[in-house]
């Protein structure tokens, strides 16, 4: 069995100090394969973000370890930084915010490319764009000029640049409408398919991630409830929590949805002595 | 809330304190210069060292500050090094003047901008072109020309108002009034001006907000919405406007004194700097910190009551 | 008048700049000489500029030659255009060689100001921290006095020295700029962009050089217009109050020499204030011109009153003259007829967003409005409530709500808002009031809606609120918005749409902003309430899955139009136009099925 290319081990991120701090993520561990795909799915403050931050070095570690490669990841200096980042790149969630509105697409596109030393040839710009479905003059022009999925599409195109190994993205489709959703993640299988690309998929939604997953990990509080086989997560879920989150989310078939109901009510019924407090309900 | 308050004082002590000691230090440091331009340009050197001498200015700057500071926080803020006058007696008289035109100015700029700032946002259409035509007018032109145009029209060509001339309100309160008339217009152009705008962009702000909406779908009236729930969210804004402004009104007033001879502090801080009386300059100069951190703290607590995110603690 | 604060306008904190566009140089020089203020205030500095270069050439004379014979000369005589002043000396001379010293002052005291605060701002917005805590008190420190009172402190020690008093104005000023660049930077290192840029692993000097100084550029540049204002502004009056040097000539000193003479010779104060007042206003237009160009803020045209009227009238002629009358069936609670929205484009012409909308929904019937983002369906929902935005226009059609018009009568519509007619927002946080306790705002509209006593409408709310699923209304009642979660804020939004006892409610999006098990729950009290209380819906959402759940009826938008409607069950399992069945196939591609038993 080859080692994985990224592990993660007991991840601690703790913010604010020793008084009144909050500790973000609790003790996580997961680990991703080359060319696969494993999602990260949570709701508000289950801290799936936090640790694909972590991850890029965007957010503190403040116990346990992040291995990449076998060479340890966590709290390094930003020019060590730069020699992963030709293996180990992003896609944000939100199109708007992830390009700056004052760089051409081009610019945008070379950027990686001459951080990592590479020149950054016209030609390889226009195979990027090809690879995403934009039209080669896209690159002249500027992020303003492109919708959501546009955008979107230039963000995976940047992400693809150095030919990373691993892309963690960051709900890449959550930001979009359904129909533009629904390309965005053929597109994101397509190039998994072309170039064998392991996916750190983080999302809300289930119901996105679990024909794109090999596996899912479920989070709740900062911590792993569940993680498995996508298939059997969704289908014959343990843990009471990710039972919860699939009944919750609602099916675009009347029918099947008023059954689907039942089941949820059925269901919450049966788990509520277990259950603690909601915790959305508590006051902030 | 009590916490917020000390913090804020101890942040004003601390503000005050440095402030007085750079300007001391500023203003004391070149003993020799002080003492020569108080004896004048024909001293000789011997009469400039025995004034050194005799002013005390040849002790370390620090024990020069800390004299000054022991006797400030006793009401003694030194004695003037032409007259020989206490300082505190020669500010008795004027800090009455310059807080006339400023709270005069500054209470009818805030009715008058607030009127004209939140008609503009509500209404939109002329009153707020009439409004950016003002503001860059009001901008454009300083107080001290104001002055001098309003010297020039009203005390000049129609011989109607005084150019000149203070009569303290202990004489009769119409004639205190009369004589800051024109003063108190001169400041009031520019600063109604500059702060209407700002007020408006305020309540613009608040007007765009998603839960007016809410609150308007639920039925309540324009007014009620208006008065309750806009006015409310725009005053903390507003507050930050009126302690700018505040700011600009002091040294404005400066201008204003010089231009119609008002007996204020301001005046007095010129006289005594062009002259080198450095502790009547000290002591002009510690006026004005202390108005401004008094302003500071009284617009940041009304914010705090105002604001529940900072009451609720 | 805030004489050290031109143009600190408390709004222009940098976020402006983000959307901002920016433009290569040449073209930024020909869109601003498109305005014409522009134009003439760059004229007038060009025009002072080069008097100041070339005054010793031009100037008719010395500035300090003193003529007995012109004493108080007026203005057009033996060679004194502008007259001369109480010693004899050409005043247009002395202004002439006075822009020099205002040339020296300005680009001293931009340089120092921006510099010094331009590089703390930035430092201090990249690394935050307890640097930017000590930048920022020293820069509140250095704002808390005005500029002139520092100033004459400053004659004490320095004397008539102006270039060393603009030098020191420069550090009063930098404050400004610290502000400025601070908060841009703050705003822009919370970009995703920069995090992408960290991730490729560029150091942070390049990240600063490549992405943060782009944006810092254009309100920098601004900003320098109205700090050069401020400058000439400051100089003039301490020239003007006998700090400067009595021997050079400066527009202040020309000034004062006139005032001090006003009642032998009043016109000459006329001249050095035209000069004074027209350089301020230059940098004031200016900077009012280049913050136009470069900071394109995204303001909506405005149409003009008169073109708003005629397109209110034209569309009220067709209501009255009944062309939308449809009469509708008896069970039909809210019937819309041809209904346009439209936004204007330009001062006259506007653009139709929404085109001839019709729509159905029963007494009792949850109504789902299917679109996605632009198809114009929160517009519909916002129109019925009579609660679109200021710029909207109305330009035809009628919203026909238990047989009424209420387009054609705003009575109707005020009428019915709230009392009959309830709207639950999208985003839960952004909809409450933060200065007042969600008791006092529920009770607000409640009592504005209905008449209702202080006590009773108390009464009525804490017995709602347990309704919807607030554990301890008594005590929610006296906290505030920033006290609560969001999924306890929509439930709390709920409440005050259904307090009134409407008829019928309108939702946009009630669910998007919340979290799917909370979303879970809110659609269950939803339906439960509309049950209960036999009210109607319409409930605005991208989501098929919600529709799937919550509604009876559907009616799919795309670009403003109503493409199909149908009972829920016939839409999913047949649907009819191309477009609701691209958005079945997109949304049954991201959905799961139900559990098995496990």
């Amino acid at each position: 069995m080859a080692e994985p290319l990224l592990s993660v081990t007991d991840l601690v991120v703790r913010y604010g100090g020793r008084r009144g701090g909050k500790t973000v993520i609790d003790g996580v561990s997961l680990d991703l394969n080359a060319g696969e795909t494993v999602s990260l799915v949570g709701e508000s403050g289950s801290g799936k973000t936090t640790i694909g931050r972590a991850i890029l070095g965007l957010a503190p570690v403040t116990g346990g370890t992040i291995q990449f490669r076998g060479q340890k990841i966590d709290n390094i200096p930003r020019s060590r930084r730069r020699q992963i980042a030709r293996d180990l790149q992003v896609i944000f969630q939100d199109p708007y915010s992830s390009l700056n509105p004052s760089m051409t697409v081009e610019s945008i596109l070379a950027e990686p490319l001459r951080a990592a030393g590479v020149t950054a040839g016209r030609d390889r710009v226009r195979e990027l764009l090809d690879a995403v479905g934009l039209p080669a003059d896209a690159g002249r022009r500027y992020p303003r000029e492109f919708s959501g999925g546009q955008r979107q599409r230039i963000a995976i195109a940047r992400a693809l640049a150095l030919e990373p190994s691993v892309i963690v993205c960051d709900e890449p489709t959550s930001a979009l409408d359904v129909t533009t959703q629904a390309r965005v993640l053929a597109l994101l299988a397509d190039i998994q398919k072309a170039t064998g690309v392991a996916y750190l998929f983080i999302s809300h939604d289930l119901g996105v991630v679990h024909a794109i997953s090999d596996r899912i990990a479920v989070l709740n509080s900062g911590q792993i409830v569940e993680l498995g086989d996508a298939r059997q997560i969704v289908s014959r879920p343990q843990h009471p929590y990710t039972r919860r989150l699939l009944m919750a989310a609602p099916v675009a078939d009347p029918p099947r949805q008023r059954a689907k109901r039942a089941q949820r009510l059925a269901l919450l019924q049966r788990d509520a002595p277990e259950e603690p407090a909601a915790p959305h309900d508590a006051v902030a | 809330m009590l916490l917020y308050l000390v913090k804020h004082l101890l942040r004003a002590v601390a503000v005050l304190l440095l402030v007085s000691f750079a300007t001391f230090a500023m203003m004391f440091s070149n003993g020799t210069g002080v003492a020569r331009a108080v004896l004048g340009l024909n001293a000789s050197e011997e009469q400039v060292q025995a004034k050194v001498a005799e002013l005390g200015l040849d002790r370390p700057l620090v024990v020069q500050y800390w004299d000054w500071l022991t006797g400030a926080v006793t009401g003694d803020l030194g004695v003037s090094f032409f007259t020989g006058q206490a300082v505190t007696d020669a500010l008795e008289t004027r800090v009455p003047v310059t807080l006339s035109l400023i709270i005069l100015t500054l209470l009818l700029t805030t009715v008058i901008s607030v009127v004209l700032g939140v008609t503009a946002a509500l209404y939109g259409g002329w009153i707020d072109r009439v409004l950016q035509f003002i503001a860059v007018l009001g901008a454009a032109i300083p107080p001290y020309i104001v002055a001098i145009g309003l010297v020039f029209a009203f005390a000049i060509a129609v011989p109607f108002y005084p150019a000149t001339g203070y009569i303290p309100a202990t004489d009769g309160v119409s004639a205190w009034l009369w004589s800051l008339t024109l003063p108190v217009t001169a400041l009031l152009i520019g600063s109604v001006a500059n702060a209407a705008a700002q007020f408006r962009g305020a309540v613009m702000d608040t007007l765009t907000q998603d839960y007016v909406r809410t609150l308007r779908s639920r039925g309540i009236r324009q007014s009620e919405l208006l008065f309750r729930h806009v006015l409310r969210n725009s005053a903390g804004p507003g507050l930050v406007v009126l302690s700018l402004l505040t700011l600009g009104l002091i040294g404005g007033a400066l201008f204003i004194e010089t231009v119609f001879a008002l007996p204020g502090v301001g005046q007095l801080s010129i006289l005594a700097a062009t002259g080198g009386d450095v502790p009547m300059v000290m002591g002009t100069v510690i006026f004005v910190i202390v108005l401004v951190l008094i302003v500071n703290i009284l617009a940041e607590l009304l914010g705090a009551l105002l604001n529940p995110k900072v009451r609720i603690r | 008048m805030s004489i050290d604060q031109h143009g600190l306008d408390p709004s222009a904190d940098g976020t402006a700049a983000l959307v901002a566009e920016d433009r290569p140089p040449r073209s930024l020089l020909r869109s601003l000489l498109r305005n014409p203020f522009a134009i003439a205030s760059l004229a007038y500095i060009l025009l002072i500029v080069v008097v100041a270069i070339l005054c010793p050439w031009i100037a008719p004379f010395p500035p300090n030659k003193t003529d007995l014979s012109a004493v108080n000369a007026p203005p057009f005589t033996g060679g004194h255009l502008f007259g001369a002043d109480a010693s004899g000396r050409d005043i247009l001379s002395r202004l002439m060689w006075g822009s020099q010293q205002t040339i020296i002052a300005c680009v001293l005291v931009l340089t120092v100001a921006l510099i010094l605060g331009g590089i703390s701002g930035l430092i201090a917005g990249y690394y935050r921290g307890r640097t930017e805590a000590v930048a920022s008190f020293v820069s509140d420190v250095a704002q808390s006095l005005p500029g002139i009172v520092m100033l004459i402190a400053l004659y004490s020690l320095i004397g008539p020295n102006i270039p060393a008093a603009m030098a020191i104005f420069g550090v009063i000023v930098a404050p400004s700029f610290y502000r400025l660049v601070r908060s841009v930077v703050v705003a822009v290192r919370n970009e995703l962009y920069i995090d992408a840029a960290k991730v490729v692993g560029l150091s942070d000097a390049r990240i600063v050089g490549r992405h943060v100084l782009s944006a810092v550029r254009a309100p920098v540049i601004v900003q320098s217009a109205f700090v050069l204002a401020t400058a000439v502004a400051i100089l003039a009056g301490v020239d003007f109050l006998g700090l400067g040097d009595p021997s050079q000539p400066s527009w202040g000193r020309v000034l004062s020499d006139a005032f001090n003479n006003i009642y032998t010779n009043p016109a000459n104060v006329i001249w050095p204030s035209l000069v004074i007042t027209l350089m301020i206003l230059s940098f004031i237009l200016l900077g009012n011109a280049l913050r136009d160009t470069l900071q394109a803020s995204f303001r909506s045209a405005t149409l003009r009153p008169g073109r708003r009227r005629t397109l209110a009238r034209s569309a009220q002629d067709e209501r009255v003259a009944g062309v939308n009358d449809l009469t509708p069936p008896q069970d039909v609670i809210l019937a819309i007829r041809g209904l346009k929205i439209g936004y204007p484009t330009s001062n006259d012409e506007v653009r139709e967003v929404v085109h001839g909308v019709d729509l159905d929904v029963r007494k009792g019937e949850i109504h789902g409005l299917v679109g996605e983002s632009g198809s114009g369906k929160s517009q519909l929902a916002f129109s019925t409530l009579g609660i679109l935005p200021r710029e909207a226009v109305i330009l035809g059609g009628s919203i026909f709500f238990e047989g009424k018009d209420l387009l054609a009568d705003p009575a109707r519509m005020r009428a019915a808002r709230g009392r009959k007619i309830g709207y639950v927002p999208q985003e839960p946080m952004s909809n409450l009031d933060p200065s007042f306790t969600i008791g006092a705002q529920l009770t607000h509209g409640l009592r504005a809606a209905t008449g209702l006593s202080k006590s009773d409408a108390r009464t009525k709310l804490l017995a709602l609120l347990a309704r919807v699923g607030i554990a301890d209304p008594e005590r929610l009642m006296r906290l505030y918005p920033h006290e609560i979660s969001g999924g306890m804020a929509q439930r709390v939004l709920i409440c005050g749409a259904v307090a009134a006892d409407p008829e019928l409610i309108v939702a946009d999006e009630p669910t998007t902003a919340l979290d799917v098990t909370v979303q879970a729950e809110v659609l269950e009290l939803l339906r439960e309430l509309s049950r209960e209380r036999g009210l109607a819906m319409v409930i605005v959402t991208h989501n098929l899955g919600v529709v799937a759940d919550i509604c009876d009826t559907v009616s799919v938008m795309k670009d403003g139009r109503i493409v199909e409607r149908n009972d829920v069950d016939t839409l999913f399992a047949a649907p009819a136009d191309p477009y609701t069945r691209d958005l079945l196939v997109s949304s049954r591609q991201v959905e799961l099925m139900e559990a098995e038993d496990g």
